[in-house]
């Protein structure tokens, strides 16, 4: 385990893509219905417990099977044959991630995160293979993506469920502070105070991942979602005047 | 800092006169940056295939307006929306505008990609990640002192474009003063004048991209 090496992944300095993205709140705060930090606190705490949950579970996994595949690679050898095989594997749980995000102006979000993290992950630890087999995929879901990168940054299933729960709601706070002026150091003190609701949803992802991993079925991860901010990520995508992606 | 811009190392295109050669052009709100992106593109379409990514503050307005004056076709522009972070997606975080370059490399096969930041203030310049060399608009209208306050994007830009000069005697900014300032912070880096509403030809600018792109891909 490297602390260093999740630190790294954490920090929103790290290039991902994440800062053109506001986690859904610049198509509420358009809108009026996001316009406090009490309002945000609120957003985060659903976000946190459904999106939240169904990334984290799909991080963990990855974290998980990058994990297993390279074990498998270095007890067999056979990475060259392996590679095509462990492509077609992430491709099952690229779609479970595709058919849990309902809209698909976030389905093009997380793939262009993905695709960003990636570019960057594959710079940073070049030897990784699951981060290859990923690239196979073309534009892999970010949850995937992650989940590899922190498995080749030496984190944890566990760990990776509490980077994606944490990415989400950190972008989110950043977007609001951006859009609305909010007072950044409240809106730090509403993610402080949401800490043991983000653990909480991390230790549920984490197990479900397990389970899901060990069976190798992704459709045993939670679905969980948020519909008006889906629905408001679809407008969102479609209005021409716009600050954030998404 | 960065003097040897062919040794950057972003994922190299493949040598040869079609490599795209890639240009931002940076530089405060109101400068000018628009208008010389879409008079590069009038003056160059011709002669070489271009493409233009925008990092609007408000997405599609710098798209909008290259749309409206014709200078492109609407598949050779694509707009980055940077979450009121127009520096970061320059220079902190590139990768949504390296997607949006490739994604134009693999429609087009440009000769030339001109990525236009949003407009930000003295402090904002490219990473060399993304681009081959770089262009920083400045206007009289700003005051003369700009060139003398410096910066990276005055000092370490490959080209300071110091534009508006028609407006100098209007707004009381002493041209020579600024060009004897832009000279001693930029330690040999090119200066120009323009006036791109009264001269929108832009020779000085035409001439140091064509020479520039010459001097890395070669002539055809």
């Amino acid at each position: 385990m490297s602390t260093a090496g999740v630190l790294l992944l954490a920090d929103s300095r790290l290039p991902s893509g994440g800062h053109g993205h506001s986690g859904g709140v610049e198509a509420l705060v358009d809108r009026g219905l996001l316009a406090s930090v009490e309002d945000l606190a609120l957003f985060l705490d659903a976000r946190i417990r459904t999106a939240g949950l169904v990334t984290a579970s799909f991080a963990a996994a990855a974290n998980a099977v990058a994990a297993s595949t390279v074990a498998a690679a270095l007890v067999s050898g056979k990475w060259s044959y392996e590679t095509t095989y462990h492509s077609r594997v992430w491709s099952c749980w690229d779609a479970a991630v595709e058919v849990r995000t309902p809209v698909a102006a976030l389905r093009e979000a997380s793939r262009a995160q993905g695709a960003a993290l990636l570019r960057t992950a594959l710079l940073a630890w070049p030897d990784a293979r699951p981060l290859h087999e990923l690239a196979e995929l073309g534009r892999p879901h970010q949850p995937l993506v992650l989940g590899a990168a922190s498995a080749a940054a030496g984190a944890t299933p566990g760990q990776a469920a509490a980077l994606a729960v944490h990415q989400l709601a950190g972008g989110a706070a950043s977007a609001a502070v951006r859009l609305l002026g909010l007072d950044p150091l409240r809106v730090a003190a509403v993610q402080a105070r949401l800490a043991p609701v983000a653990d909480r949803v991390s230790a549920e992802a984490t197990a479900a991942a397990e389970l899901a991993v060990q069976a190798e079925d992704p459709d045993l991860l939670p679905a969980d979602a948020t519909p008006l901010p889906e629905i408001l990520a679809e407008l969102h995508h479609a209005s021409e005047v716009t600050l954030f992606a998404s | 800092m960065h003097l040897d811009h062919a040794k950057h190392d972003h994922v190299p295109l493949p040598a040869g006169p079609r490599r795209g050669y890639r240009i931002g052009i940076g530089g405060p709100v109101g400068g000018g940056k628009t208008a010389l992106v879409a008079a590069l593109c009038a003056q160059l379409r011709d002669e070489l295939s271009v493409v233009v990514v925008t990092n609007d503050i408000y997405t599609e307005e710098d798209a909008e307006f290259l749309r409206r004056h014709a200078v492109l076709p609407d598949d050779r522009i694509r707009a980055v929306r940077t979450g009121c972070c127009p520096h970061t997606a320059i220079r902190d975080d590139i990768t949504a505008n390296l997607a949006a370059v490739e994604e134009l490399i693999e429609a087009h096969d440009p000769e030339l990609v001109l990525v236009e930041s949003g407009g930000d203030n003295l402090t904002a310049t490219f990473s060399y990640g993304l681009i081959d060399a770089q262009i920083f608009v400045v206007d009289v209208a700003g005051g003369d002192k700009v060139p003398r306050k410096g910066g990276p994007g005055v000092i370490r830009s490959d080209l300071l474009v110091i534009n508006k000069v028609d407006l100098a005697p209007l707004v009381g900014a002493d041209l020579e003063v600024m060009r004897a300032d832009a000279e001693r912070v930029r330690n040999g880096r090119p200066t120009v004048f323009t006036s791109i509403r009264n001269q929108p030809e832009v020779p000085d600018v035409v001439a140091w991209v064509r020479q520039r792109r010459s001097a890395l891909v070669g002539t055809v």
